[in-house]
C-alpha cells in the first residue's frame, strides 16, 4: 500500500479517446458538474478520484449517456468519442452503450446463467451469426473477465451463485463481450474483499491492453495502483488532471494535497 | 458490592448483571404484555375462523344432498292409450302412480291411506312427469323404469330437520297426515336423501320450487365474467402499469393519473355498476344481464387492483438490473421485457389473481346491471351460449337466494357460499403455487 510506487510509472502518450470540454451537469436546481474539461486517452487507465459527493460517478455515467434515464438531469458542452459528440441528435444512447461499457459498483449479474449474461449483449446486437459464435464470444469475454477458468465447466449454472468478486469479473466479462472501446468502472471494487480487489485490480490492467478503461475510485491506493492518469474532482470541479506520478507525489494544487495527504476528504 | 469495588483498581459497577433492575423489568414486562395481546389476538381471530367455517359448513352441506323417491313404475301400451282417452289425462297417470306406490308398499306389508292431493303435496305433479316420459320414450313402454322424482321442499326440510312433526301446521303445502306416508315410504326404502348433483350443474328455479334450484348456471356466468375480465384488463393493466413505471415522465399530469388509480381502487363497487349501466347497457345498448357487461363492469373495478400491484412489483425490481441492462447496451424496452417483467412476473401474477378473486365475489354491481334472479330457460342449454345471454353470478345467485322467503333458499344460498369460497380457495392457492414457482433471487 505504497502511494510512491505511483513516482516510477511511465506514462506513454496515447491518443485521445474521449475529449470533454465545458462539461457541466444540473440536476435539477443544483449544479453538480462544473466546466469539466479533460482528455482521456486510449489504452490507459484513467481514475477518477476524489471526496464523496464531488461529481465524480456522476460525471462517469455522462461518458456514456447512463445519466439519460434520470429525468432532472441535464449535460451541457461537448463530450467528443473519437471526435463524434454523444450528445448530438442523431446518436443513440443505445449504441453508444455498446461501445462504452460500464461495470457497476454492485456486482449485478442478470438473474440467469453465467453464459447467458454474457451472451445477452452480442445477443441484442446481433453479433454472432451462429450458436458457436455466440461459444467463442462468450468464451473469449469470460477470459478477457479472468474468469473462464472458474466457471467453464458450470456455465449454466445461474450468474449471482458466483462470489462477490467473482461475479464482478463476470460483469467485466459481460461488459467487454460487446465490443467496447471503453470501459467504465464505477467503482468496482467497493463491495469486494481485499483478495477479490487485487484479482480485479490485475485484470483492470490487463484490460488496458485493448481497452480505454476509467475507474471511479475512493482509494487513493487503488487509483495509484491501476491509473496512469488521475483526475481529482473537487465539489463538482475538476481541480487537477495529469500522470498518477504526478498527481501522488508531486500535486500543483493545495487541494489536491490536502486530499492525498488526506486533509480533507 | 461497594465494599468489594473499594479494593478494586478497575472502576465499580454499581450494580451485579444477575440483578434485573426496575428499569429493564418493566421493559422486560412490556414486552411479555405484548406479546400475550398478539397471542391473544390472533386466538380470537381464529376463534371466529373457526366459528364462520363450522357454520357455514353446517348450514351449507344440506344443501347438497335432497330428497328423492325412487319408484319402479311400469305402463302398458294398454294403460297408456286408456289414459290418453280421458278427459284429465294427467289425472288418469296420476292414479296409475299411486296404485303403483300402493302396490309396492302392500308388497312389504305396509298399508297406509293417502289420496293423489297427498302425493302432489310430497313429489308435485307425477301425473305431467310420467306423461311427458312416456310421450318422449315410448320404446320404455311394458317394461319396469325407475323414476327418482325430488320430493318437494318441505318434505326435504322435513328430513333434514327444518320441518317438525310437533310444530306442523295443516298447509296446502304439506299436512300432518303426509309425515305417516312420508315415513313409511322411507321404511320401505322408496325415499331417501341422496347426494344432489343438480345443486351443482343446475340453474335457479323459480320462488316456488327451491328443490330444484342450483348453481350451475351461474359458476358458468361467473366463469364468462372471469374471462372477460382477465383478457380486458390483465393486458391493460400490464401496459398502463410498465408505461407509468418505466416509461413515463414524471409530472403533474402522470401524478394526477396516479393518484387517480389510487382513488379508483377504493371507489365502492356499486358506482361501478351503476357507471356500467349508463355506459354499456344504456349508452351503447349492450345487452342486459349479460356475462359480457358484466365483466366489462368488473374489468373496471379490477383494473386498478391490477395496476398497482404490478407496479408495485415492477418497484421492487432492484434499479441495478435496469442498469445492468441498459450498461450493455439494451433499449430501454429490451431492459424492460427481458430483465425486468420477468422478475416482476411472479408479483404480476399475484396480484391477477387476487385482483380476479375479488371480482369474483363483487355482488354489487352485478345487481344493478341486471345479472340477479335470472332463471334459465331450456336448461341445460339455455344457459352455456356465451358472452351476450342472460346469465347470473355465483354472487348474485346467493344473494337472490337469501333474499327469497322460502327458508329452503337460505340453505341454497350457505350451499352456494361453500361452492364460492370453494373457487376463491382455489384461486388463492394457484397464486401461491405461481408465486413460489417462478420467484427468483438475486
Amino acid at each position: 500500500m505504497n502511494d510512491m510506487t505511483a513516482v516510477d510509472k511511465t506514462v506513454e502518450t496515447q491518443r485521445t479517446k474521449i475529449a470533454a470540454q465545458n462539461v457541466n451537469v444540473y440536476y435539477g436546481d443544483s449544479h453538480a458538474i462544473k466546466d469539466v474539461n479533460v482528455e482521456i486517452e486510449d489504452k490507459t487507465v484513467t481514475a477518477f478520484i476524489g471526496p464523496s459527493g464531488c461529481g465524480k460517478s456522476t460525471f462517469l455515467r455522462c461518458l456514456n449517456r447512463m445519466n439519460d434515464t434520470i429525468d432532472i438531469c441535464r449535460v451541457t458542452g461537448d463530450i467528443l468519442l473519437e471526435g463524434e459528440d454523444i450528445y448530438a441528435k442523431s446518436v443513440d444512447p443505445v449504441q453508444l452503450r455498446a461501445q462504452v461499457g460500464m461495470v457497476f459498483q454492485k456486482p449485478n449479474p442478470f438473474p440467469k446463467s453465467i453464459y447467458d449474461n454474457v451472451a445477452y449483449g452480442p445477443r441484442i446486437h446481433g453479433m454472432a451469426k451462429s450458436k458457436s459464435d455466440l461459444d467463442d464470444i462468450v468464451e473469449k469475454s469470460l477470459r478477457r473477465g479472468a474468469i473462464w477458468d472458474e466457471v467453464k465447466d458450470r456455465l449454466h449454472a445461474p450468474g449471482t451463485g458466483l462470489s462477490g468478486g467473482q461475479q464482478q469479473r463476470l460483469c467485466i466479462a459481460r461488459a467487454v463481450a460487446t465490443e467496447p472501446e471503453v470501459l467504465l468502472m464505477d467503482e468496482p471494487c467497493s463491495a469486494l474483499d481485499p483478495i477479490a480487489t487485487a484479482q480485479v485490480e490485475e485484470l483492470i490492467d490487463e484490460l488496458r491492453e485493448n481497452y480505454s478503461v476509467v475507474i471511479v475510485t475512493h482509494s487513493m491506493q487503488q487509483a495509484a495502483r491501476v491509473s496512469q492518469k488521475t483526475a481529482f474532482f473537487h465539489l463538482g470541479n475538476l481541480v487537477e488532471f495529469g500522470p498518477t506520478g504526478q498527481i501522488f507525489t508531486n500535486p500543483e494544487d493545495p487541494r489536491t494535497e490536502s486530499y492525498i495527504t488526506g486533509r480533507i476528504g | 458490592m461497594t465494599d468489594a469495588s473499594m479494593d478494586n483498581p478497575t472502576p465499580a459497577r454499581s450494580r451485579s448483571l444477575s440483578q434485573t433492575d426496575p428499569n429493564t423489568r418493566r421493559r422486560n414486562a412490556a414486552e411479555r404484555r405484548f406479546r400475550a395481546y398478539g397471542m391473544a389476538a390472533i386466538l380470537v381471530g381464529l376463534f371466529f375462523l373457526t366459528v364462520l367455517f363450522v357454520s357455514i359448513v353446517r348450514s351449507g352441506l344440506p344443501a347438497f344432498t335432497r330428497t328423492v323417491v325412487t319408484v319402479d313404475f311400469t305402463l302398458t301400451q294398454e294403460q297408456m292409450d286408456a289414459a290418453e282417452s280421458e278427459l284429465f289425462k294427467t289425472k288418469a297417470y296420476s292414479n296409475l302412480f299411486i296404485a303403483s306406490l300402493q302396490e309396492q308398499l302392500q308388497q312389504r306389508g305396509m298399508t297406509v291411506e293417502f289420496d293423489e292431493a297427498a302425493i302432489e303435496r310430497l313429489l308435485g305433479k307425477v301425473g305431467g312427469t310420467l306423461r311427458a316420459h312416456y310421450q318422449a320414450n315410448p320404446d320404455e313402454l311394458s317394461q319396469p323404469v325407475a323414476f327418482e322424482l325430488a320430493a318437494s321442499s318441505r318434505v326435504d326440510g322435513y328430513f333434514k330437520g327444518r320441518v317438525q312433526r310437533e310444530t306442523l301446521q295443516d298447509s296446502r303445502f304439506l299436512q300432518l297426515s303426509d309425515l305417516d306416508l312420508v315415513d313409511a315410504l322411507e321404511e320401505a326404502g322408496i325415499i331417501k336423501q341422496a347426494f344432489s348433483w343438480a345443486f351443482i350443474t343446475g340453474a335457479d328455479s323459480g320462488v316456488d320450487n327451491p328443490g330444484g334450484a342450483g348453481i350451475g348456471a351461474s359458476v358458468v356466468g361467473s366463469f364468462f365474467m372471469m374471462l372477460v375480465v382477465l383478457v380486458l384488463s390483465l393486458p391493460i393493466g400490464v401496459a398502463a402499469s410498465i408505461y407509468l413505471e418505466e416509461f413515463a415522465p414524471q409530472n403533474r399530469f402522470t401524478d394526477l393519473i396516479e393518484v387517480n388509480i389510487s382513488n379508483l381502487a377504493a371507489v365502492p363497487s356499486i358506482v361501478f355498476g351503476i357507471l356500467g349501466l349508463a355506459v354499456f347497457i344504456q349508452f351503447m345498448h349492450l345487452p342486459q344481464s349479460a356475462p359480457l357487461v358484466g365483466g366489462l363492469v368488473l374489468s373496471l373495478m379490477t383494473l386498478p387492483t391490477i395496476i398497482i400491484s404490478t407496479r408495485a412489483s415492477l418497484k421492487a425490481v432492484p434499479p441495478s438490473i435496469r442498469d445492468a441492462a441498459l450498461g450493455v447496451g439494451a433499449s430501454k424496452m429490451q431492459a424492460v421485457f427481458h430483465h425486468v417483467l420477468p422478475l416482476a412476473a411472479p408479483g404480476i401474477l399475484t396480484g391477477t389473481i387476487i385482483g380476479l378473486a375479488q371480482a369474483l365475489g363483487e355482488t354489487a354491481p352485478l345487481l344493478l346491471i341486471g345479472m340477479v334472479g335470472f332463471v334459465a330457460r331450456g336448461y341445460p342449454e339455455g344457459f352455456v351460449e356465451g358472452f351476450t345471454e342472460p346469465n347470473s353470478a355465483m354472487p348474485a345467485q346467493i344473494y337472490t337466494w337469501a333474499a327469497r322467503a322460502d327458508v329452503s333458499f337460505y340453505e341454497k344460498a350457505w350451499g352456494g357460499i361453500i361452492i364460492l369460497l370453494a373457487f376463491l380457495l382455489t384461486m388463492n392457492i394457484i397464486a401461491i403455487i405461481l408465486r413460489r414457482r417462478f420467484e427468483r433471487r438475486w
